[in-house]
């Protein structure tokens, strides 16, 4: 706290000021406030973003883009290490593994809807396990409530104060 | 959007030499901008504004929904990233390798771009041994850099293999059928014998059977597959077959 203050001060005299490195160390940022730190940043950034090079033209990067050099996404090409009758098993399962994965990505996939399902009644049985005794009943109720009615007759037991 | 692709509709399949051009109007949008269309240019196509440019000889081939690139037929390759190759191992400096891939430049690969390795643990790799990489970077301005794992940091079978076995040199358009998903030379090859087999991009294939013999046959009937119809490969195959039975 002591060198801003002196720092201040010093530079209101027109003497010697302090350089902008040794503002920018920590034990000088100490005393700013949050402002005078926010405005610091920002300049600093100006700065080091000024200080990059960039191409103002977005119709030169239009022109030459979507140029794909490898004839490799073109023809679907497999990979290239195989194996045939079990010579090698490691580079055949391999060989196999990758073939499977490129060929049918879907197939192996359940669906959505069966996935919403199965989600649905993992949540209730987790709910189930992790209640507490007093609400079991509860949860027993409202799933078979096809309606869903939201009943607030089960309010939560709090202590009551004896009343003298 | 149909315009372009009714432009490419009348040339697939034809073929096409350096120089031809395609310039298709794109119709003026409200703002003026450029809008630019979503048509992926393959290798021997480039794009020029409203024009596309042919700079290779060959066949124009068309992929759903909007590849178009040009089929053709070389036998000194090119590095391009993505793809997998052989290389020959040639000198150590340091942390680096220098592989040679074929193409103008030697390209690096880095003794940490292998399953498992770290600065204490590392790769078993001499000079000389053969490499299955990919190349991470492949451009004409810089070093190409090759390495031994995918994304996930696993090999898959990438690094360094062959004990055994018989590297040689085919020509791109050969390698590009080998490695094509309903591959028929493969699937004829197959049925002979079993062996194992390294499919390099850049035109290099190493072969390896249970012996000698088998493993120069597997040779010679690759070499041999290029300029034969699918009708002569087949018997030639037929008759391998019998007479190795």
């Amino acid at each position: 706290m002591r060198v801003v203050a002196l720092w201040s001060e010093m530079a209101k005299d027109g003497a010697a000021k302090l350089s902008k490195n040794v503002l920018r160390m920590k034990f000088m940022q100490r005393g700013l406030d949050a402002e005078l730190k926010q405005q610091l940043e920002e300049e600093e950034k100006r700065i080091v973003s000024d200080e990059h090079w960039s191409l103002d033209l977005p119709e030169l990067t239009a022109k030459e883009g979507d140029l794909e050099r490898s004839c490799v996404p073109c023809e679907d090409l497999v990979y290239g290490r195989m194996s045939f009758s079990s010579f090698n098993p490691e580079v055949e399962v391999n060989f196999y593994e990758m073939k499977r994965k490129s060929v049918s990505r879907m197939e192996t996939d359940i669906t959505d809807e069966e996935m919403a399902r199965r989600y649905e009644s993992l949540v209730e049985s987790m709910r189930k396990k992790f209640a507490k005794k007093r609400n079991r009943s509860t949860i027993a109720k409202s799933e078979e409530d096809v309606n869903c009615n939201v009943d607030d007759n089960q309010h939560k037991k709090v202590f009551l104060k004896p009343q003298d | 959007m149909d315009t372009i692709h009714a432009c490419f509709k009348d040339k697939i399949g034809e073929v096409l030499l350096p120089g031809d051009v395609f310039s298709f109007r794109l119709p003026e949008s409200g703002d003026g901008s450029i809008k630019t269309d979503k048509i992926i240019c393959g290798p021997g196509l480039r794009r020029n504004g409203e024009e596309v440019q042919v700079c290779k000889s060959g066949i124009l081939r068309h992929k759903q929904p909007n590849m178009y690139w040009i089929d053709s037929q070389q036998r000194r390759y090119v590095p391009a990233k993505g793809e997998s190759v052989i290389g020959i191992v040639t000198a150590k400096s340091g942390d680096i390798f220098k592989v040679d891939v074929g193409g103008s430049e030697q390209a690096s690969l880095s003794y940490l771009a292998f399953e498992g390795a770290t600065k204490r643990n590392r790769p078993n790799v001499q000079v000389g041994d053969l490499v299955y990489g990919q190349f991470t970077i492949a451009n004409k301005d810089m070093e190409p850099e090759l390495v031994c794992i995918d994304s996930c940091g696993r090999a898959n079978g990438m690094g360094v293999f062959g004990a055994d076995g018989l590297l040689f040199k085919l020509s791109l358009g050969l390698v590009r059928r080998l490695l094509a998903p309903q591959s028929e030379i493969v699937k004829d090859l197959e049925k002979i014998f079993p062996f194992e087999l390294v499919v390099g991009m850049n035109g290099r294939v190493w072969v390896k059977a249970k012996t000698v013999q088998q493993t120069l046959i597997v040779t010679s009937l690759l070499e041999s597959c290029e300029n034969m119809t699918s009708q002569q490969r087949q018997t030639l195959f037929k008759r391998v077959a019998e007479g190795s039975l």
